[in-house]
């Protein structure tokens, strides 16, 4: 049902773009983007030229290779060529203080993509398009209490690298949400540094450490280490599933894949289109004057075997991931 | 015994480590089999530890050589690329040849830096090391490349007789480096060219041709630790393949009692160095300990084991066993 | 000289894995006493030096300085207390500055920074009192071997003054540079320091020592006075027996005369290098031994390089058995069945980690190739008959080549080409910093091999020895050959004659 919807979208959107091309006041955006260190930032990427399509504004992509010094270069050049507006998902948080107040001067609005800055809510920024993560690992906890119910159950969890903002929150969230539950218990919980190879390592230790038929449900703080962890429950003649639930956070492709074959349970998506609600508001900003909030928090929506997985894993297996 | 002897304290250390990670993990030393393979602890220890021992062969001849390969990493990264984006539409030997190639050729790229053009070791691979990267990112362009080819992912999660494939591997490189190294004289000049590069082009020592032959032969290994790496998980992850393990290799080499400066090396005694670092992270990963923990834990044991090969330390143990 | 006592050593003793390397040694030196410490490799010299200055840790015995007891921990502290070393190997640091070598550690400072200016003038005057003229802001490591020694003595000398321990100083120095040091070791006797001279050189102790102190098997075996120490009696405390050779050294024995050299082997033509040597014309023939005469610096070691490939030639060819040949690098000349041992012996010459085994097959590996390996019994066999041959001791194959003394390492590196089999042997200083019973052994494989059909180019720096050997000698000056002597002709003065023609003064070094 919502792949059918989202195709009409983009039907839609298309239709609007060649339309808003039509238009005299067509806008330029620079989009200075960290690189393509993962697949969901390429994705990110392929949507955002997407999106910008659709409104019929053209994008200028910088990728900065991971260097703050790049994405300075790049707003500067933005700043000297006029753009519109300026999309920044920034590499680091600080550091930023000097070149975005030469964008403020030449009046042209700044918007930070996927992550703040540091300090927060200033008004070097126009406004920050981000999700949520304590609250996808909200949506991740509060799934997995409804779908275990009153019944014991056994958690064991694959944290994001150590030390990482998005590890920490994504447990936070899911903590808050299952600590209410004296029914479901999280017995271990070890990092598997984002990666497929160390989430099957990690899970492999854990089905020795506990057995693996104590284990009732699996959370992993991205879909690539439940991916793993997948493989490592069907090495060790477990069913992934069924015998153990798993729920994991981002919504790339794979997962869907593995959603459809009866291997995977839920997981919460991380847009990659972080871009378009961007380009609304710069939109309204430019053309009716409406300042939009400081913090414009994306969806955290929750997939299950419900929704298709098939078709959601079409949908977005062209982005890049 | 020779050897054995040669090996007391890295012996030592294994035992010791797995002792810990019996007391950590009760059933840490309880193996069955299922499906056909050998499972438990012990076996991970062995399996997961398969890529580093791999890169361990290789790099453990440019040390003794003098030199160090800091892009065995991201060579992994590059063959397992080229492994996962062939695995589906060639059979199994072409792609290992595309990958091995690969591997092959990167070696052969530092080495020549190394040996013709003079660059320091450290420089010419740190070079391999970035790039690598990005090319294994340029393969994949940047997502995880799965495959679904049974007979790719049979020298990931496959077993013969029982024997992981990885650990399967390990034994069938370690016999193959042994041979060509041990059986010829090329040890013998990999050390000598290490000890003292001067006498030994003196002597009549092909050096150059040694060193390139050495980084030849770790990106060979690192490329084959890559396929291992990317079989396991059934996609390369250009990203992530290998990242950092290039010091592990170092850690194993160094634990192995070779010296950084180059001279005497002991193959299977870098294979059992990168088991040792193995066995501490499946212990680590065993122990429920929280993973801030888990780079402290590593540190203390490697620098325990390290503190046990210090001459200086052998004769204080020597002293304290006199009365 | 003043008779009163600087430094007392008493009951000193060292073992190494149940070797007893030092016995009970007790010695003594005087203020403004130069103090020969003499004794056969293996002695005891060097542990006698490591372990009174605390770089060995003694296990037993006493030492007194100017009255104190003292008992330092490393060099340096020897140091601070009063007791400077200098070792055969300099112990700078070739990429530093020759004035920053000097005052490392102590470099002069003003507010935290480093006075360069006054630094290099401190090392002029420092130097000039050496006789050395140089600039002190060039790398120490562009200088010839000599120089850096006298660095390291001067440095020494301006650590601490008041007993100076010099191992061997003058292995790598030429006469000139000899002469120098001498004048500095006087002037410092007189003002009232203690040295200890560690030599191999005879001459040279009856040159300028006071007294002498001989070592053999780790013990003290006498203290007497220079002067009434005869040098045959001399030689024989050292060796403990009666070695004919020694007393054919020591009265510098006739040359044996023998006859014409054999076929040519080897014949050079204008062989030179721009910058390097200047061109030059050499024939060796079979059965003969050619000398390289000249002082350090002249060319010598230059010639060697060139005809083994170790430095590709830029004009003129080789002839080997009359037919021209490419000597592009040593794997070259290996394969001509040439070999060199190299003046240089730990940094050139061994590879200290390895066996002795090891260092002897290496040569004779590296001809093979790879994927042709000597089988260990092989290995085994070579080495067991080279250490029977050559007396290396001790005669453990598999002991690593490093722990080994001086002399024994050149001998296994004599080996090493041995086992080639060459028709043509190039041997730079192969008697430099060894003792008098391996000279004598040494001088007499020569001959032997000599004997035995061998073509040998020999250079030396101690003349009588290149006479006592050399049926021909070609003399080097300033880069360039200037005399052929043969036959008849071969002897001491025509040689220094040839040398000093023109009154050429000694160089001065300059940074290469």
């Amino acid at each position: 049902m919502r792949g059918t919807i989202s195709i009409k979208a983009m039907l839609a959107g298309a239709l609007l773009a060649w339309a808003g091309g039509a238009q005299a006041a067509s806008l330029t955006v620079g989009f200075s983007q960290i690189g393509s260190e993962s697949g969901w930032r390429a994705a990110e990427t392929t949507v955002t030229k997407d999106e910008a399509k659709k409104r019929g504004i053209t994008v200028k992509i910088a990728d900065a290779q991971q260097k703050q010094e790049n994405q300075i270069k790049a707003i500067r050049s933005f700043v000297a060529q006029g753009v519109d507006g300026i999309l920044l998902a920034p590499v680091v948080a600080t550091g930023w203080d000097a070149v975005l107040k030469e964008a403020r001067d030449a009046k042209i609005p700044v918007i930070l993509l996927d992550r703040d800055i540091d300090p927060a809510g200033k008004d070097l920024y126009l406004t920050a398009v981000t999700s949520d993560s304590v609250e996808e690992g909200r949506v991740a906890g509060t799934w997995l209490t409804k779908t275990v119910g009153d019944k014991p159950c056994n958690v064991v969890e694959l944290q994001g690298t150590v030390g990482a903002s998005v590890a920490t929150n994504r447990k936070k969230g899911f903590d808050a949400a299952i600590a209410p539950h004296a029914n479901i218990k999280l017995v271990r919980s070890q990092t598997g540094d984002f990666t497929r190879a160390k989430g099957k390592e990690v899970m492999e230790s854990f089905i020795k450490a506990e057995g693996g038929r104590a284990i009732c449900a699996v959370y992993a703080h991205n879909d690539d280490m439940m991916v793993g962890a997948i493989q490592a429950m069907k090495e060790a003649g477990l069913k992934p599933g069924k015998e153990i639930l798993t729920v994991s956070i981002d919504a790339v492709p794979d997962i869907f894949k593995a959603m459809a074959a009866g291997e995977a349970n839920a997981t919460v998506e991380l847009t990659p289109d972080m871009a378009g609600p961007a380009f609304d508001a710069l939109k309204a900003y430019k053309e009716k004057g409406t300042v939009p909030p400081k913090w414009i928090q994306t969806e955290s929506k929750l997939y299950t075997a419900a929704d298709d997985p098939m078709k959601v894993y079409n949908s977005k297996k062209n982005l890049g991931y | 015994m020779r050897v054995l002897r040669s090996g007391a304290p890295q012996l030592l250390a294994f035992a010791a480590v797995l002792l810990a990670d019996r007391l950590a993990s009760p059933q840490f030393l309880a193996v069955h089999l299922q499906d056909g393979r050998l499972f438990g602890s012990l076996v991970d220890v062995f399996n997961r530890g398969a890529p580093v021992a791999l890169l361990s062969l290789g790099m453990v001849l440019v040390v003794a050589t003098g030199g160090i390969d800091l892009s065995v990493g991201a060579v992994m990264a590059i063959a397992g690329a080229v492994a996962a984006s062939l695995a589906d539409s060639y059979p199994l030997p072409v792609v290992l040849a595309a990958a091995l190639g690969t591997g092959l050729a990167c070696g052969l790229w530092n080495g020549l830096l190394v040996a013709s053009l003079r660059i320091q070791p450290i420089v010419a691979t740190l070079i391999l090391m970035v790039a690598g990267r990005g090319i294994a990112q340029l393969i994949t362009e940047g997502r995880i490349v799965t495959f679904t080819s049974p007979d790719l992912a049979f020298l990931g999660g496959g077993a013969l007789l029982g024997v992981p494939m990885p650990v399967v591997l390990v034994l069938v490189m370690l016999l193959l480096t042994l041979a060509l190294v041990r059986g010829s004289a090329l040890g013998l000049m990999i050390e000598a060219t290490g000890g003292n590069a001067r006498a030994s082009a003196l002597a009549g020592i092909d050096t150059r041709s040694v060193t390139v032959a050495v980084y030849a032969w770790s990106g060979l290994c690192a490329a084959l630790a890559g396929v291992v790496a990317a079989a396991d998980i059934l996609g390369a992850d250009a990203n992530n393949a290998g990242l950092w393990l290039e010091l592990d290799a170092i850690l194993a080499v160094v634990v192995a009692g070779s010296s950084l400066l180059g001279g005497r090396f002991s193959l299977w005694l870098a294979v059992l160095g990168a088991f040792i670092i193995q066995a501490m992270n499946t212990g680590i990963l065993l122990s429920g300990l929280p993973p801030e923990l888990n780079l402290v834990v590593k540190a203390a044991v490697v620098l325990a084991v390290l503190l046990l090969q210090s001459p200086r330390l052998s004769g204080l143990t020597l002293l304290l066993r006199k009365p | 000289m003043s008779d009163s006592v600087l430094l007392t050593v008493r009951g000193l003793s060292k073992s190494f894995a149940g070797h007893q390397a030092l016995a009970g040694v007790d010695f003594t030196l005087r203020r403004g006493e130069i103090h020969a410490l003499l004794g056969e490799n293996g002695a005891g010299k060097s542990t006698f030096i490591k372990t009174l200055t605390g770089v060995v840790r003694r296990d037993a015995g006493e030492v007194w300085l100017d009255g104190e007891p003292i008992a330092p921990r490393s060099a340096e502290a020897a140091a601070r207390a009063g007791i400077a070393t200098v070792y055969q190997e300099v112990g700078l640091l070739p990429n530093l500055t020759v004035a920053q070598n000097l005052f490392l550690g102590r470099e002069p400072t003003r507010f935290g920074l480093v006075r360069n200016r006054e630094m290099r003038r401190r090392a002029v005057a420092l130097l000039a009192d050496f006789g050395l003229s140089i600039d002190v802001g060039a790398p120490l490591g562009r200088y010839p071997v000599a120089v850096q020694h006298l660095v390291a003595i001067a440095r020494a000398v301006d650590l601490s003054a008041r007993a100076l321990i010099l191992d061997e100083p003058t292995a790598s120095l030429d006469t000139h540079e000899v002469t120098v040091l001498f004048g500095v070791m006087r002037r410092l006797a007189e003002r009232g320091i203690g040295i200890v001279f560690v030599t191999h050189f005879l001459e040279q102790v009856y040159a300028i020592t006071d007294r002498i102190t001989v070592l053999r098997n780790g013990r003290l075996v006498t203290e007497r006075e220079t002067a009434r120490f005869p040098r045959i009696e001399l030689v024989h405390t050292m060796l403990g027996h009666d070695l004919a050779e020694t007393e054919a050294r020591v009265e510098q024995a006739d040359r044996p005369a023998r006859a014409g050299s054999g076929t040519p082997v080897l014949q050079a033509e204008g062989l030179g290098k721009a910058g390097y040597l200047q061109p030059i014309d050499l024939t060796v023939g079979s059965g003969e031994v050619v000398g390289l005469a000249g002082l350090l610096g002249s060319g010598r070691t230059e010639t060697a390089r060139l005809l083994f490939g170790a430095e590709r030639a830029d004009r003129g060819r080789i002839r080997l058995d009359g037919k021209p040949v490419q000597i592009g690098g040593p794997r070259d000349a290996l394969r001509h069945r040439f070999g060199y041992c190299p003046e240089e012996r730990k940094t050139e010459g061994i590879v200290a980690d390895l066996t002795v085994r090891e260092n002897i097959v290496l040569a004779l590996q590296a001809r093979r190739g790879p994927f042709r390996p000597l089988g260990r019994v092989a290995q085994d066999k070579i080495a067991r008959d080279f250490i029977a041959m050559l007396d290396i001791r001790p005669p453990d194959p598999e002991r690593p080549i490093g722990l080994l003394s001086g002399g024994n390492q050149q001998k296994a590196l004599l080996a090493r080409w041995l086992a080639t089999e060459p028709r043509l042997l190039i041997l730079d200083e192969p008697t430099r910093g060894i003792d008098v019973g391996a000279h004598a052994e040494i001088i007499r494989l020569i001959r032997r091999l000599c004997d035995e059909g061998l073509a040998l180019l020999v250079i030396s720096s101690e003349l009588e020895e290149i006479v006592t050997y050399s049926d021909r000698v070609i003399v080097m000056r300033d880069r360039a050959q200037v005399a052929e002597l043969a036959g008849s002709a071969v002897d001491l003065t025509a040689i220094l004659r040839a040398i000093a023609a023109e009154a050429a003064p000694a160089p001065v070094p300059e940074p290469a």
